[in-house]
């Protein structure tokens, strides 16, 4: 009898507890809100604005168009694209991007054709055209833009780091 | 048989004689005023049927083509020109134009039967449709294209490298016209298997 009524006060008192916590804790949360809201913690894409906020887009920078091709920062990243490809379809119906780089017209376009590795598939055997897997080009191959760096690139090339290493064994 | 013969006799009779109540000069005068008239409506009602507005009263136009130039730079771009639908597909010249307009019948035809009235039917059509703007700008030398990008107005050094080696060579020659590389500009392509080797997929 005496634990029934404790366990009925608890109740009671938690009952209270929580519905004067639901009108207060809105109060104070939505305070807390815009203190978190005006200082976030991380820098993303929009800036430092906040979430209920709607920022100005950055300008959009001109798209690097030189036709020169870049160096690539380990052998195996896959060519940036140097002139603009905004205007390009790469859907399944068409691959602008091939009209130049594959193999039939790349003479005539002087593009550097796409290598043989696009026509291989996943067993290592070579197709007749390229391969389903490398068809959207822009998986691995991004144009670049003439902006400035976000942020410092840190970037050590492999050949230094190889360098260095033999520089210490000595 | 030979009521309709009388009448047509009794119609040939009013008209080959001259007119025994009118002036001459109302005659003239009032038929060259209804000329007028009929030829401005004729022309204004032919011009209507080349608004974007008339184009895209049909969602077959409205929900396909439309939609897919207007993410394009012939729609929306820095300078603010625009070109609309008949400015790519109707030509300018009356007498083509006239040419076009009654080609466009079969396009009524098409309209009525619902040939391209769903998303899959339009998809199925596009190569075809395609096509024949293709094989039109083909035969007239990209004459609507021509009508706003002059080649004698070209600027080669403000072009990019590779435009202007393809202007000034392929293009400056005749040997090319402009839409033998600038397919799919204003919409999308369709399914280019067989079509052209190059871009198509499998």
């Amino acid at each position: 009898m005496k634990a029934l009524t404790i366990k009925n006060a608890m109740t009671f008192a938690m009952t209270a507890v929580l519905a004067i916590s639901s009108i207060a804790l809105p109060l104070t949360a939505s305070a807390e809100e815009k203190v978190i809201d005006n200082a976030p913690q991380v820098s993303t894409l929009r800036g430092t604005a906040p979430l209920n906020a709607e920022v100005t887009p950055p300008i959009i920078e001109m798209v690097e168009n030189n036709d020169l091709k870049r160096q690539r920062d380990y052998p195996q990243q896959p060519p940036t694209i140097p002139h603009d490809i905004s205007k390009y379809q790469l859907d399944k119906n068409f691959n602008k991007c091939m009209d130049c780089h594959s193999r039939k017209f790349a003479d005539e376009a002087q593009a550097p054709a796409v290598s043989v590795t696009h026509y291989m598939n996943r067993d290592g055997d070579f197709l007749g055209e390229v391969s389903p897997r490398r068809y959207f080009c822009t998986q691995c191959h991004v144009h670049q833009l003439e902006g400035k760096p976000l942020v410092e690139n840190e970037f050590v090339d492999m050949e230094k780091l190889i360098r260095q290493s033999h520089k210490q064994a000595k | 048989m030979n009521k309709i013969i009388h009448l047509l006799k009794l119609g040939w009779t009013i008209l080959s004689k001259p007119a025994v109540h009118l002036s001459l000069g109302f005659l003239t005068i009032s038929g060259f005023i209804a000329g007028v008239i009929f030829w401005g409506g004729f022309n204004t009602a032919m011009e209507l049927t080349n608004t974007e507005e008339f184009c895209t009263s049909c969602h077959e136009m409205r929900d396909n083509p439309f939609m897919e130039l207007q993410t394009t730079i012939h729609y929306s771009n820095r300078s603010g020109v625009r070109a609309i639908c008949s400015d790519c597909h109707v030509p300018h010249n009356w007498t083509d134009k006239i040419a076009r307009k009654m080609q466009a019948s079969k396009e009524v035809w098409g309209k009525i039967f619902g040939t391209i009235d769903t998303r899959e039917k339009f998809e199925a059509h596009r190569l075809q449709l395609a096509q024949n703007e293709w094989t039109r700008l083909k035969a007239n030398d990209s004459l609507e294209c021509r009508n706003c990008h002059q080649f004698d107005s070209m600027d080669f050094t403000r072009q990019s490298k590779r435009a202007a080696a393809q202007h000034s060579s392929a293009l400056a020659s005749g040997e090319k016209t402009c839409i033998d590389c600038h397919k799919g500009i204003a919409h999308k392509l369709p399914n280019m298997e067989g079509v052209r080797e190059g871009g198509s997929p499998h």
